[in-house]
């Protein structure tokens, strides 16, 4: 599965990041890395972007970013 | 560069860190964002600042000093980011600053109660291999939270020294500059704690063989750091090698070959295994060196956002928000300025005062000169309260916490333009609404790390509904919609959002098409209460950059429209025209006053003066609202000159009665000798000329040539819309408003006229201090020059589509105002779907 088909208030493990470069290396800046549990905590009004809590802290990003992010 | 011209002529040594030689420590802060950094460098550094830019780049940097056992201490704050890779320019600038300027100690703050992820800066740091000192701030959410971080095994693990704090409440400011004394006067030896990348080592191990075998890269950069950064596919880096390698090409090709196999023999790609390893090491550590408390509850900042970016609740807490920002700036702001403006007047009267007094019929130069400045200055500084409350309640909303609210929230809606989460700020800024002002909102669009959007969001903002847009919006609704202000109001105030949507999605197809974008991912942030002393500090900042643009900007090119509306002025031949009806009037008005006691004493220069002491009386009565001081003005003009006071006053006495009707006719005489004279200087002027010029395009916008020449004036900055139209339309009566004046001096205007023209203003192009903006931002002219023209043919286009077709069709302002609004609804609803099929292609 990856992170975009989630629901709100459903929990993962981060499987891969299937993306390089910018997206990627910005993704794993922001401290999405393999093997980290998350949880999706809501979408925003209009739907996008999409905010999910890692490790105690809160990161917001887009679905279309988030279709990278692979979750088990 | 000049470090590496220089490494030709030098004996290559190995990298090492300067020691301190002078009296100067320079101290870096590095950290990711809302890790409180600007409050560290506030504490330390106090009130002396200096903000500049980093070369090449639209990034700030700030600089201040302390000075501490007897040794000035420089501090740069670097950008906060979280990594330092060369995708961003912030990144990019954060590490040549610590590379070529080499900072005696470099400050790693970071908030304490996030401590593992600001380690994967921190070890980016240390691979740097520079002398760096840990600062935990931020410790009092640490224990409220009732997190234990143990600081000495810390400061064991890492092999650096670490310094808690807790800056916003000034803990632990003495311990961190004894800490950087200390650090910046010894040897740089410390082994500080270093990731181990496991299978990777031996492949880093030999790039950085051929790196020293094969360049001089290592005299000038931490080698193992280089080698990293090629295995991470770092392009500055790689970019760094092609300059120092004669044969960069086998280099980078075998460096391309190791990250190749590399993934293909652990099937991971090689940054993500750095990644991964920095993660693995800050959990380790943290673990080691931290202890949650038995119960993790829900962290409050959570709690809050379940209200504030709820579907419902959010957007409308949002509005709210906005609202709030625009009663108290705008409204409560303006209500302040009753206060303020007595004070701007009476510099006017000092001006007045100290300039030669007028003539008969001749305004001295240098009079109307000054008066001018005085006038366009005051216009400006008018803005004061509001634009210090309006400063004052952003910086509220950028502590707190609250603006990637915003932009979580308002993302959607603006991707779908082109435009970005962060759009937000600048807009608000900018007059979403009402009342905003460009400058600003185009200088707090560096936050947004998308460059196609940035440059977009900067191109829109001059459209928005600029503080200085509104008096003309106000002037014009007054006369020619009095009927439905509201709905002008709200029409005026609303429209401009909806052609800049529209716009800005037009821009980002087009000419922005191939600019850089950059992913959305950020960080939602805690909540924190804003500080006093920030809010105050950051307000009264931007406040005087602000009186900054006035004092330099504005004076200029009032000076230079003043010029273009003064000059070539009169020829000899009207001017002595007037000479003689100016005679004429005052051979009359002799002959009317003969046989009364006061004819002998209003000859010559005495008539003169009782010009001045009439206009005198005139204007302080205007001031006085109570019998009581109308009395004591009387009293005090009567003393000054109890002759003239009687002509002014006549009371019963007969022949003060005659020559005071004689004299008031003289006076009105005069004034429309002046009138007239103005009027045919600014007809025979350069900026009328250039407006009579224009006319035959304007006329299909329905722009006569004076609503021309006040357009042009605009350029210098829009307040000077409606004060050129304030000249343009003189003075029939005392005190009477520019609004009847207009009223009654354009009488073939109608709301149509009123409608095309309100609709260019709100696309006029920017002025002068946006434009100057706007280069700073986009970081070239040519940017500069399309933001001014573009508006420009954008702006009389829509107006003559208004004008012509509302013409044709027969519509009144207010059909061709709903009218207009339908069309450009209809076209920012249609934009915003249209994108969605792109992105599919795409």
């Amino acid at each position: 599965m990856t992170l975009d088909q989630m629901k709100p208030s459903s929990e993962g493990r981060i499987k891969r990041i299937s993306v390089k470069d910018k997206l990627g290396q910005r993704l794993m800046d922001m401290g999405v890395y393999a093997g980290l549990r998350l949880k999706v905590i809501r979408n925003a009004p209009l739907e996008d972007p999409m905010e999910i809590e890692l490790d105690g802290y809160f990161v917001s990003l887009r679905h279309d970013e988030a279709r990278f992010v692979e979750v088990e | 560069m000049d470090i590496l011209s220089a490494s030709g002529t030098m004996k290559p040594a190995l990298w090492r860190w300067n020691k301190v030689q002078s009296e100067k420590i320079l101290v870096a802060l590095a950290g990711q964002p809302n890790c409180g950094k600007s409050t560290v460098f506030n504490a330390l550094t106090g009130a002396s600042q200096h903000v500049a830019n980093y070369p090449g780049v639209t990034v700030d940097k700030m600089t201040g000093w302390y000075r501490h056992n007897g040794r000035k201490v420089e501090v740069v704050d670097l950008p906060g980011s979280y990594s330092l890779t060369s995708y961003s320019p912030e990144e990019r600038v954060s590490r040549d600053f610590i590379l070529h300027e080499k900072p005696s100690v470099t400050v790693n703050v970071m908030d304490a109660s996030n401590l593992k992820r600001c380690l994967y800066l921190t070890f980016q740091l240390l691979e740097m291999d520079i002398p760096v000192i840990l600062n935990l701030n931020m410790m009092d959410v640490v224990k409220q939270r009732k997190l234990d971080i143990d600081t000495d095994k810390l400061s064991n693990r890492l092999g650096i020294a670490v310094v808690p704090t807790a800056m916003k409440q000034g803990r632990g400011k003495k311990e961190l500059m004894e800490a950087i004394d200390k650090v910046a006067l010894s040897e740089h030896t410390v082994r500080a704690a270093r990731i181990e990348y496991g299978e990777m080592e031996p492949v880093i191990r030999n790039i950085m063989k051929r790196l020293s075998s094969e360049t001089s890269l290592e005299s000038l950069y931490p080698i193992r750091w280089l080698a990293i950064k090629l295995m991470e596919g770092d392009r500055e880096v790689q970019r760094l090698v092609q300059e120092n390698h004669s044969d960069f090409k086998s280099l980078l090709a075998y460096v391309e070959k190791l990250r190749e196999d590399f993934e293909a023999l652990y099937d991971e790609a090689p940054e993500v295994h750095i990644a991964n390893r920095r993660y693995q090491m800050a959990d380790d550590i943290t673990r080691d060196c931290l202890r949650l408390p038995a119960s993790a509850k829900r962290p409050f900042s959570d709690k809050i956002d379940g209200l504030v970016c709820h579907r419902i609740l959010g957007p409308i807490i949002m509005i709210g928000v906005i609202w709030l920002l625009y009663y108290l700036a705008i409204v409560q702001g303006y209500n302040l300025t009753n206060y303020t403006w007595p004070v701007l007047a009476k510099l006017r009267g000092l001006v007045e005062s100290l300039t030669p007094d007028p003539g008969f019929i001749e305004i001295p130069l240098s009079r109307a000169f000054f008066l001018w400045v005085v006038d366009s200055v005051n216009a400006l500084l008018n803005y004061i309260p509001i634009f210090f409350i309006l400063f004052g309640l952003i910086a509220i909303l950028e502590d707190s916490g609250y603006m990637p609210r915003m932009a979580f929230i308002m993302d959607r809606l603006f991707s779908r333009y082109g435009l970005h989460g962060q759009s937000t700020l600048p807009m608000v800024l900018g007059g979403i609404y009402v009342g905003g002002c460009a400058v600003p909102a185009i200088m707090s669009c560096k936050g947004i790390p998308d460059e196609r959007s940035r440059l977009a969001t900067i191109l829109i903002i001059p459209m928005l509904n600029c503080l200085a847009k509104v008096p003309l919006y106000v002037l014009l609704i007054n006369i020619y919609f009095a009927a439905h202000k509201a709905w002008a109001m709200f029409f005026i105030s609303t429209i401009s959002l909806l052609l800049v949507l529209p716009v800005s999605k037009i821009l980002t197809l087009t000419i922005l098409r191939d600019k850089e974008t950059a992913p959305f991912v950020m960080e939602m942030p805690s909540y924190h209460m804003p500080t006093i002393r920030g809010v105050v500090g950051r307000a009264l900042e931007r406040v005087w950059l602000f009186v900054r643009k006035i004092t330099t900007i504005v004076v200029s090119v009032a000076v230079i429209i003043f010029m273009l509306l003064q000059f070539p002025g009169i020829s000899k031949d009207r001017m002595a025209y007037y000479h003689g009806e100016k005679d004429k009037a005052i051979t009359a008005f002799q002959k009317r006053i003969k046989g009364t006691g006061y004819a002998e004493g209003l000859q010559g220069d005495n008539l003169m003066a009782l010009v001045l002491y009439w206009d005198e009386y005139i204007s302080t009565r205007m001031t006085v609202k109570d019998e009581e001081a109308a009395a004591g003005m009387n009293a005090s003009f009567k003393e000054r000159n109890p002759v003239f006071f009687s002509i002014v006053q006549p009371g019963d006495d007969k022949d003060a009665k005659k020559v005071n009707k004689a004299f008031k006719g003289l006076f009105k005489e005069r004034k429309g000798m002046l009138r007239e004279i103005r009027k045919e200087r600014i007809d025979n002027s350069f900026l009328g000329r250039l407006g009579k010029w224009m006319e035959p395009v304007t006329r299909w916008a329905g722009f006569h040539w004076r609503v021309n020449v006040a357009l042009l004036s605009a350029l210098a900055a829009k307040e000077s819309s409606v004060a050129t139209l304030g000249a343009l339309y003189e003075q029939e009566e005392e005190g009477e408003a520019l609004e009847k004046r207009m009223a009654k001096g354009e009488e073939g205007f109608t709301p149509l006229h009123a409608l095309a023209l309100m609709l260019f203003m709100v696309l006029y192009p920017p002025c002068l201090a946006t434009a100057i903006a706007v280069k700073i931002q986009a970081g070239s002219a040519r940017w500069m020059l399309f933001s001014i023209i573009y508006p420009m043919v954008l702006g009389i286009a829509v107006a003559i589509l208004v004008f012509s077709l509302g013409s044709a069709l027969g519509l009144s302002g207010l059909q061709a105002m709903f009218a207009f609004y339908g069309l450009a609804l209809a076209l920012t609803i249609f934009m915003g779907l249209y994108k969605n099929k792109l992105d599919n292609i795409d």
